[in-house]
């Protein structure tokens, strides 16, 4: 019976923390993408091939060096169902790609929730580091460390001039992609957000939607990362990274004081009413919710909302999400019918905070 | 704007594809878009990285008339997994480490253009990677010893040109 933790709980031990400027940056993430010698890339490998990978990296989770970092739970993708695959996405602890289309696919994901290594997603080894709030810096430590004991063990594919070879060209060099998650409604309410954002990729840096690559920004979250892997090394990458996100920071602070500022009143009513209608609406579709979701987030980092903390609305996000709704109330929905639980879901939560 | 998929409620997705010049716009609703996104989120739209890289390797096979001298020939391919270098440009994806090695110079516009860079300069394996460490540190005080040089700073010079010599000999050792 495959372990299915994970999947029953929509907050990942490690979101429960607070850490520096957790009310505008909620997530650091760091993913090291590696591959082994001698052995086509996931994408040609045959089945045989994979479970040779698989195997391999498996037996280094199972060596003192990395028991040494905490306990680690595999779990193999072809083992569970596809709505348990869904929420580990939801949650960010595996990648779409890994629950979608993987052979012999498989992640490693510590206790906290904190690290999940991947096996057989578009490269052989992903290792992941999730931490709460800015710590860009902390999760490269952590992720560069693990890195450091799978290498003690396996050859990866590394090339003098090219760095460490990876099956898409855009990871090529360090395989290093750092992002951090932002919430920023005051620079959405402002206007500015376009110019900031058109500007960030002007320094090598990327805007995504919250679960990466060709999804759309929902309820005012980015995610910020690197673009460049190749010619520079990982500590520039970082420092790139955390200088333009503490700048960021400060606009959205600015653009938060204007706001109260110069408009308190039609700011306080806009996150009232978020607030009273995610706790009495009977339909809630997920656009709204995200949005909502936000303008009380605000509220709560504003002060203008008592009640419900951080990590509860850190929860909301992923719950409301679909695969987690199904997973929850036990059965499949149709959009419609997503829409009342979510709204359910909100409301019960909320009465509880 | 009617959504073009149901024809009923408004379309409030608009976007547009261009392939190879052909411009194709999309006006859908919610709703539509909705339904077609069902898969996992960030899989949706199908508009992927990948088919952006293939783009610009396209480019690169098929800019006939302006540079024909880095003109790919239809044979080149990776001995070790079988992927041809057509292939990979329609892919956008190595097919295994060795590709990197046959299709070797041939991918610096392609790097080029994606990271504004050719060559790694960061983290190294620690097993395999002493000696990358050590040509780095040589190439770092080459440079030192022609600005020394320049600069007419002779006796640094010499200490920088001894020291090259050792560890020249180190790797050469290894």
């Amino acid at each position: 019976m495959p372990n299915l933790r994970f999947t029953e709980k929509a907050l990942s031990e490690w979101m429960r923390g607070t850490a520096s400027d957790s009310d505008i940056v909620i997530s650091s993430r760091v993913r090291i993408a590696r591959n082994l010698q001698h052995m086509p890339f996931p994408l040609l490998a045959t089945r045989q091939q994979s479970e040779e990978v698989l195997n391999r990296l498996a037996q280094v989770a199972e060596t003192p060096n990395l028991k040494s970092l905490g306990t680690f739970y595999t779990v193999k993708l072809d083992e569970i169902e596809p709505i348990d695959k869904r929420v580990l996405v939801e949650k960010h602890l595996i990648s779409p790609s890994l629950a979608g289309e993987s052979q012999n696919g498989a992640v490693m994901i510590s206790e906290d929730e904190s690290v999940s290594i991947m096996i057989n997603e578009e490269d052989h080894l992903r290792i992941q580091c999730l931490y709460p709030g800015f710590q860009v810096r902390e999760a490269w430590e952590k992720a560069t460390a693990i890195d450091d004991l799978f290498e003690a063990e396996v050859d990866y594919a590394f090339d003098d001039k090219r760095g460490y070879l990876t099956s898409c060209p855009t990871n090529v060099g360090t395989g290093l992609r750092a992002s951090v998650m932002m919430h920023l409604p005051a620079l959405v309410m402002t206007q500015q957000i376009n110019r900031i954002l058109s500007a960030v990729s002007q320094v090598g840096l990327t805007v995504r939607g919250i679960y990466g690559e060709g999804s759309e920004a929902i309820g005012n979250l980015f995610q910020i990362s690197n673009q460049i892997t190749l010619g520079q090394t990982e500590y520039e990458i970082i420092d790139n990274l955390h200088s333009v996100v503490l700048q960021i920071i400060e606009h959205e602070k600015n653009a938060r004081a204007r706001l109260m500022n110069d408009s308190r009143l039609r700011i306080t009513d806009r996150i009232k009413r978020s607030y009273g209608i995610l706790s009495y609406a009977e339909v809630m579709d997920s656009k709204e919710a995200g949005q909502r979701l936000s303008d009380v987030r605000l509220g709560i980092d504003l002060g203008i909302v008592q009640g419900p903390s951080i990590p509860v609305m850190n929860e909301l996000n992923v719950m409301t999400q679909p695969g987690f709704l199904q997973k929850k109330y036990g059965h499949d929905m149709n959009s419609e019918e997503r829409d009342i639980y979510r709204a359910r879901l909100i409301r019960e939560t909320l009465a509880k905070a | 704007m009617l959504c073009q998929e149901c024809g009923k409620r408004p379309a409030t997705l608009h976007f547009t594809k261009i392939v190879n010049g052909e411009k194709n716009e999309f006006h859908i609703c919610e709703t539509c878009a909705r339904e077609r996104g069902e898969m996992l989120p960030g899989t949706s739209g199908g508009f992927s990285i990948h088919s952006l890289l293939s783009g610009l390797l396209d480019f690169e096979t098929a800019g006939k008339g302006m540079a024909s001298s880095v003109k790919t020939p239809q044979s080149l391919r990776c001995e070790e997994c079988g992927m041809t270098y057509t292939q990979f440009s329609k892919i956008g994806r190595f097919g295994c480490s060795s590709c990197y090695k046959y299709f070797g110079d041939r991918l610096d516009p392609l790097f080029k253009r994606v990271h504004g860079n050719t060559v790694h300069v960061g983290k190294v394996p620690k097993r395999s990677g002493s000696r990358i460490q050590l040509k780095r540190q040589i190439d770092d005080l080459k440079l030192e010893l022609q600005r020394r040089i320049q600069q007419e700073e002779f006796e640094e010079a010499a200490q920088l040109r001894d020291r090259i010599r050792t560890l020249e000999k180190e790797m050469a050792g290894q």
